[in-house]
């Protein structure tokens, strides 16, 4: 599903460049829930970012979708993010001023389905999260919590391949965190691929595989031995 | 332009940011408030040339003939013109209902004498209708009639002066008056606005001088009155149409500029339009700087908004948004508003020139008015300065990288 190799990305810092990911490969398959782990500056979010498209890399090859991506326009960047991918932020990212169903009809609405049909699919999605009685609620009006699930229901409307999660906990306390990821391992449990970024190591231990990242390395991708509770 | 879902979300950001946007169409409203009503007292002083050369002043046109300057088809430069009448008959067969009045002048200076009172004056022998020309104002009596151009009848109309100087303040009416040697009857007294010169004058029919001096057709000059129907263009056309048939008929080079004499006042109406159109460019030179500067600042405020909107386009963008779709969306706002707030500004524009109607008069504007061309362009020049306006903002919106725009709080 998402193929790198020997990625390479440095951020200019006035004269001097800033080299944050120095050649990175990584091989995700379809249905795999993943966690990358690493410090602040470590490059996880700049690889987010690559992945995600919101960024583009300097060096290397990226597969999305056995789809190699390289000379990308910004319209051609942002149909492959309608098609492909759901972002869901650690801030979560609404607008503020469309309520939790508008939030969640948008990505139909650049996707080009009727304004009826995304009425009806938004609202799927959020009876899915379990917000269909806030449907018509403002994010302030919301709990953390529930604007995480909102942007995950919006992220997931669409159907798309690959869900990109940025620190989708950091800004929750452990409940609500516990029951944000176990609504990505149900995700998951369908067959969609989690892409979780993350510096909390009980966060990536929920996840099938960690790879932790120092410096633009990677300096570990393991699977994550089940221990099963009792 | 047609997308609900588009419409939808510009009404949403309208109504989510109501002063912003009161702000940005407040400031077009003024700029386009401020042009019209310049426009509008633009015209105002146009208005006032225009009462000015058709109301007060004549709508007369005089003919005279010089001498040719120039050698053209056989005759040799220096020759004198003379018109004739059959000239007036030529001119009256061409121009048609172009022509409101149409007389003959035949000046002769004569020595006049009633009893022992004797003095010089000059008798302007000219048609009935020469009345109405030279605005002549019949104190007693009448003025010269077709009967009297028929019959040649040895009658006088005479000015009010030429009374009071032979006649010692006793009435003239019927009396005989000598005009060398010839006994003429006072049929009529007149006087003129034109002062005392035209008071000293003695108005005859013009076939009757003809007849009495050498029996010749010959007029010394045409005066005529256009018809006010035609507007100064049309009397403009009108004066070049009589230089073209005299010219032709009395082989005059085109170019010769002494030999015909045109004195009307489309002449001078297209030397003070020329002035009015000047100041009229000049206001509205004025008025599209203030569009500008109104353009400009809606252009400031789209900048702050597409700043303070920043995070949500990012987050538009990765939900799937092309740029295209961001400057749709930034530029189909920053029209609309700027179309309802310039129409609003119109509109009071045309209320404040409709209630000030006559009131400038004495500052040379009448009647303020905009018409319905300056109203279709100004909506042009609005479209246009909305799309100006919001178009550079949302391209820089459209161009930030999604992941600038997330990280921005």
């Amino acid at each position: 599903m998402i193929e790198i190799k020997n990625l390479h990305k440095s951020y200019p810092m006035g004269k001097e460049s800033l080299h944050v990911l120095k050649g990175l490969d990584l091989l995700i398959k379809e249905g795999e829930f993943v966690s990358i782990m690493g410090s602040s500056g470590s490059g996880k979010s700049t690889l987010l970012n690559i992945v995600g498209l919101l960024d583009i890399h300097d060096e290397g090859e990226y597969y999305l979708n056995n789809e190699l991506i390289q000379n990308l326009n910004e319209k051609k960047a942002a149909v492959l993010r309608n098609k492909f991918l759901g972002f869901v932020f650690q801030s979560f990212n609404l607008i503020t001023y469309k309520t939790a169903l508008e939030n969640v009809a948008m990505p139909l609405y650049y996707k080009g389905v009727s304004r009826k049909e995304r009425q009806v699919t938004a609202l799927e999605y959020l009876e899915k999260v379990g917000l269909k009685e806030w449907a018509n609620h403002l994010p302030s009006e919301l709990s953390g919590g529930q604007k995480q699930r909102v942007a995950i229901a919006r992220a997931l409307v669409t159907k798309p391949k690959v869900i990109l999660a940025d620190e989708p906990t950091g800004a929750l306390d452990s409940t609500t965190s516990h029951s944000v990821m176990e609504m990505l391992k149900e995700i998951n449990a369908e067959g969609m691929t989690v892409f979780v970024i993350t510096h909390e190591e009980d966060i990536a231990e929920q996840t099938d595989r960690i790879v932790r990242l120092k410096d633009g390395v990677i300096i570990s991708d393991e699977l994550v031995k089940k221990t099963v509770n009792a | 332009m047609f997308d609900i879902g588009r419409w939808q979300e510009i009404f949403q950001s309208i109504g989510k940011n109501k002063l912003r946007t009161f702000l940005g169409a407040f400031t077009v409203a003024l700029g386009i408030f401020i042009f019209t009503v310049l426009f509008g007292m633009g015209n105002g002083l146009k208005n006032t040339f225009d009462k000015f050369f058709s109301d007060d002043a004549t709508n007369t046109i005089f003919v005279r003939a010089g001498n040719t300057s120039k050698a053209y088809k056989g005759f040799k430069e220096g020759r004198r013109i003379q018109f004739e009448n059959e000239d007036l008959e030529l001119l009256k067969k061409e121009l048609g209902t172009r022509i409101e009045y149409l007389s003959a002048r035949v000046y002769k200076g004569v020595q006049a004498r009633y009893q022992d009172e004797s003095g010089t004056y000059t008798v302007r022998s000219v048609h009935p209708q020469h009345q109405f020309i030279e605005k002549t104002i019949i104190d007693k009596g009448r003025f010269v009639d077709e009967n009297d151009i028929r019959n040649k009848t040895r009658v006088i109309c005479i000015g009010r002066l030429v009374e009071k100087d032979l006649f010692k303040n006793g009435n003239a009416l019927g009396k005989f008056l000598e005009l060398d040697n010839v006994v003429y009857k006072v049929v009529g007294v007149f006087s003129d606005a034109g002062g005392d010169r035209e008071e000293r004058n003695i108005y005859a029919p013009v076939s009757t001088i003809q007849l009495i001096y050498k029996n010749t057709s010959d007029i010394d000059q045409i005066a005529m009155t256009f018809n006010k129907d035609i507007g100064m263009s049309g009397a403009q056309k009108m004066v070049s149409d009589i230089t073209k048939i005299l010219k032709e008929k009395h082989f005059i080079a085109r170019d010769d500029r002494s030999a015909l004499f045109i004195r009307s006042v489309a002449e001078d109406y297209e030397q003070n339009m020329q002035l009015a159109n000047v100041l009229q460019m000049i206001v509205l030179w004025i008025g599209i700087g203030t569009l500008f500067a109104g353009a400009i600042s809606i252009g400031n405020i789209m900048v702050f908004v597409v700043k303070e909107r920043t995070k949500e386009l990012g987050i538009r963008k990765a939900l799937g948004a092309t740029p295209g779709s961001i400057v749709g969306l930034i530029l189909q706002e920053s029209i609309f508003i700027t179309a309802i707030a310039g129409y609003v500004g119109i509109l009071i524009a045309m209320f404040a020139l409709s209630q000030m109607g006559n009131s400038l008069e004495d500052y040379f504007i009448t009647n303020p008015e905009v018409n319905t061309s300056t109203i279709i362009w100004a909506t042009i020049i609005l479209i246009f300065v909305g799309a100006l306006a919001g178009y550079i903002p949302a391209k820089r919106a459209a161009s930030i990288k999604p992941v600038v725009a997330l990280s921005e709080d």
